[in-house]
């Protein structure tokens, strides 16, 4: 460590004003805070601080989804054998070294192209880098289907990057979920490539792990079985996660790990995930009584509603980010709340698309200020109250 | 004890070095500073020059503004320097001591037959006056506006602060005279802590005392405010620092002014924490030998480790500060992977540090940021350490919006930075909380006054 303290000296000038290296100082900064912590004292204000920094708090976050990914890894693997019907003689570490082939790309093209805006804005602006896109850059390819091509991927990642959060001012500002951003872009823009039957589960075999699968192969999630009109029974694999979805969304299992990381560590709201899944329980539940035998989706029971497509993930790891959600405390219980209705309810009554919950979410984030709005009135006319109530 | 007010959110930060309640004996210092910045608000005039001679008490400079007001002498001694600093600001005026002290007399009061008036007159010609802050802006009181009321905490809940009981201990009748001559300013009030139990401050009379029950910052003022009988928007109450109100005793019984206060030298550059006797403005250099600087490896705060303010060795004991505390300036350089190291002997409210398991222990805190600068990304931090019923977060945005409107309705008169402290030090975007507070109270007094 001391010797890479006393290179990072060495080089350091390079990057100052007027060094050669000017142009990339904000990559340089960024390394080293990454590096160590830094070494600036308060000058002004309290002397002391707390340890806790957006850089752990991020890395909490990152951390809580590796979870889900590693299983979403396994299960891409899982779903390409158990459609060969070659399940049985393929072997544990064969199926998760597939999908870690399978998702490793995006995982780097998410990161290289968020975090290259990031560093050419930070530069730019003459500012650190934000941190805030070390959690959207696993979060993104965490949401999408398997065969999504990689370069609407790079598409994706570099609008939502620049016009959901570098146009606002940059991790803190944004009003949108920046990774929920790239997926609305995705599913709007390229249809095919994130929903029908044909995206959910890996047909190629690459570097002769895995099976090739056959031309038109179709495989749908849960979701989109209800959609059509026949709703699959609730089984265990829906909790599991041995079904087809997007990369991380499917086990429950995974993203409750990452929950409680979450929730013991205070950086999710309980407030806000406690709310998603009390919404989305009322309503499923609310829809099952209402008996619309039509409508499979409707009919599906409520519990299972909660366990299949991306509810839970959005739950515990969309909803609950803190730049975009409701800041005032009882506006997350609000805010939750109607994430979870709002999810069930486009999942039941749209007959375009079987999954509500990224809509829901971006909804609820144009609402969340006017969520907090309500709140801060209440306070502000309690004090005018008193103003009054002393003339 | 019947109005115990409660308080649930806070935090008692546990910072090595807290004071024992031993006596420590310091040298009596060679120069004594008074500083106009320690009376935020007041544009200073000096009325002395170098060479002049001046009593304790007699004047050194007075508010521009209200040239009644005057600012004293702690100390008996010749004028040494003025110091400016940028655009000639007035930084101290500095007087070497004599060695026989002599004390300007102002007259043994009976405070029974004074009013507000003469109270207040007495006050400002002897430099007591600008010991007292003001709500709103958190500046030195405008004489001309009569408080609505006066409120004083009788203890002190910062990291390492002071036990006022052991201040206390053989003045109490001195601090009732206090009491007595604010009682007849304005109706007073005195927060006590459920865990005092001095009779002097639970039979304290001629004031209405209220209990509080929590953690930092159930001691602050300005959160006792809040609770009690808050500040609306065209109200002034008037704040004073229990042990200030010992100097305002001191006055009514001897007819002189005496700046002695026992203050706690604390933190773990501190050789032998305990209580030591000083005179307000006292150079730090008097200190030096109770410390262990290391060179420049430690930071001195006149005042506490959330509030207070930098000095050198050649600065000067702040006129408000009850402590002085000595921390390590960073002990740790370069350390490695701050993001995901567990990191044991750190301090946080955050459960990605393992703090919360160790309960009592107490941490060696640096002076590092440990971080740096974002936008806020979290909510909810400030909310939990700061028990008044305000929007934190709302109203420093309001605030760095400048909107002057919002800040009104978010309730900035009731305000003061130090109320703010705690926010700043859990802040994970290390938002510099105070400094922001304080330029919204300077923004709304520009706009007002």
């Amino acid at each position: 460590m001391k010797a890479l303290r006393n290179y990072f000296n060495k080089i350091k000038p390079n990057f100052e004003e007027g060094g050669k290296l000017h142009a990339f100082r904000s990559v340089f900064d960024g390394f080293e805070t990454f590096l160590f912590v830094p070494n600036d004292t308060a000058k002004k204000g309290s002397h002391i601080h707390d340890a806790m920094d957006s850089k752990r708090m991020m890395s909490i976050v990152v951390l809580a989804l590796v979870p889900a990914l590693l299983f979403g890894m396994y299960n891409i693997g899982y779903q390409n054998a158990a459609a060969a019907g070659k399940l049985a003689e393929t072997s544990f570490w064969s199926l998760f070294i597939y999908g870690f082939i399978a998702v490793l790309p995006k995982l780097i093209v998410s990161y290289v192209v968020g975090l290259g805006i990031e560093f050419v804005v930070a530069q730019w602006k003459n500012e650190e880098i934000h941190e805030g896109f070390l959690v959207s850059g696993i979060l993104i390819p965490m949401i999408i289907p398997v065969e999504c091509p990689l370069w609407i991927l790079a598409v994706a990642t570099a609008f939502a990057v620049i016009f959901a959060k570098e146009i606002f001012g940059g991790t803190g500002m944004n009003i949108f979920n920046v990774a929920l951003v790239t997926r609305a872009f995705l599913f709007f823009s390229y249809p095919t490539a994130m929903s029908g039957d044909k995206v959910w589960v890996a047909t190629k075999s690459i570097f002769g792990l895995g099976y090739d699968l056959p031309d038109g192969y179709s495989g749908a999630t849960s979701l989109g079985h209800a959609l059509a009109g026949h709703a699959d029974a609730f089984d265990m694999n829906m909790v599991w996660g041995l079904i087809p979805g997007s990369i991380g969304e499917t086990s429950v299992i995974a993203i409750v790990i990452g929950a409680i990381l979450l929730l013991v560590t205070g950086i999710a709201s309980w407030k806000t995930m406690l709310s998603v899944f009390v919404g989305g329980a009322v309503m499923a539940f609310g829809f099952n009584v209402m008996g619309l035998t039509d409508n499979a989706m409707a009919m599906m029971p409520w519990y299972q509603h909660l366990v299949v497509g991306g509810f839970c993930f959005g739950a515990v790891f969309m909803a609950t980010d803190p730049v975009t959600s409701a800041r005032t405390e009882t506006g997350k219980y609000i805010f939750g709340f109607l994430i979870g209705v709002m999810a069930i309810v486009i999942r039941v009554l749209n007959p375009g698309y079987p999954e509500g919950m990224m809509l829901a979410i971006l909804l609820m984030n144009i609402f969340a200020p006017l969520m907090d709005y309500y709140v801060v009135q209440a306070n502000i006319s309690k004090r005018l109250k008193r103003v009054k109530s002393n003339v | 004890m019947t109005n115990v007010i409660k308080l649930r959110k806070g935090l008692d930060i546990k910072v090595k070095g807290a004071p024992t309640t031993d006596k420590v004996a310091v040298k009596s210092a060679a120069l004594y500073a008074l500083m106009p910045d320690d009376f935020y608000g007041v544009t200073p005039k000096v009325v002395v020059k170098p060479e002049d001679h001046v009593e304790a008490g007699g004047a050194l400079f007075i508010d521009k503004n209200h040239p009644e007001v005057k600012f004293v002498s702690p100390v008996s001694g010749t004028v040494k320097s003025v110091t400016r600093g940028a655009r000639r600001k007035v930084m101290n005026v500095t007087v070497l001591p004599d060695t026989e002290q002599v004390a300007r007399d102002f007259g043994v009061q009976n405070i029974a037959s004074m009013d507000a008036k003469s109270v207040q007159a007495l006050l400002m010609e002897s430099g007591l006056f600008g010991y007292f802050r003001q709500r709103p802006y958190d500046v030195v009181p405008d004489p001309s506006i009569k408080p609505r009321a006066i409120f004083v905490s009788a203890f002190d809940s910062a990291p390492l602060a002071p036990d006022f009981e052991i201040v206390l201990k053989g003045q109490e009748t001195v601090f009732q005279a206090g009491l007595d001559a604010l009682a007849k300013i304005a109706q007073t009030y005195l927060g006590v802590s459920v865990r005092q139990s001095s009779a002097a401050l639970t039979a304290a009379k001629n004031v209405e005392i209220n209990y509080f029950d929590g953690a930092h910052p159930a001691g602050l003022v300005g959160v006792q405010i809040n609770q009690v009988a808050p500040v609306n928007k065209g109200e002034v109450v008037w704040t004073i620092g229990a042990e200030e109100v010992l100097f305002i005793g001191r006055l009514m019984t001897t007819g002189k002014v005496d700046f002695t206060r026992l203050i706690a030298l604390t933190g773990e550059g501190t050789k032998q924490t305990g209580y030591a006797e000083v005179v307000v403005g006292a150079q730090i250099e008097s200190f030096a030998s109770n410390m262990e600087l290391a060179g420049d490896a430690m930071r001195i705060i006149s005042g506490n480790v959330l509030t207070g303010d930098q000095v050198q060795r050649d600065g000067f004991l702040g006129a408000h500060s009850t402590q002085l505390a000595v921390i390590p300036e960073n002990a740790d350089p370069d350390e490695p992977f701050g993001w995901i190291m567990p990191r044991f002997n750190q301090f946080s409210v955050n459960r990605s540090y393992f703090s919360w398991l160790f309960g009592k222990k107490e941490y060696s805190f640096d002076a590092r940021i440990k971080g740096s600068e974002r936008h806020m990304i979290m909510s909810g931090e400030y909310d939990a350490v700061f028990p008044m019923d305000i929007l934190p977060e709302f109203l420093l945005k309001a605030i760095i919006a400048g909107n002057i409107d919002e800040m009104e309705a978010l309730g900035i008169y009731e305000v003061a930075p130090e109320d703010f402290a705690l926010c700043e030090f859990v802040c994970s975007s290390k938002v510099e909380v105070q400094r922001i507070v304080r330029e919204g109270l300077d923004m709304l007094r520009d706009e007002m006054c």
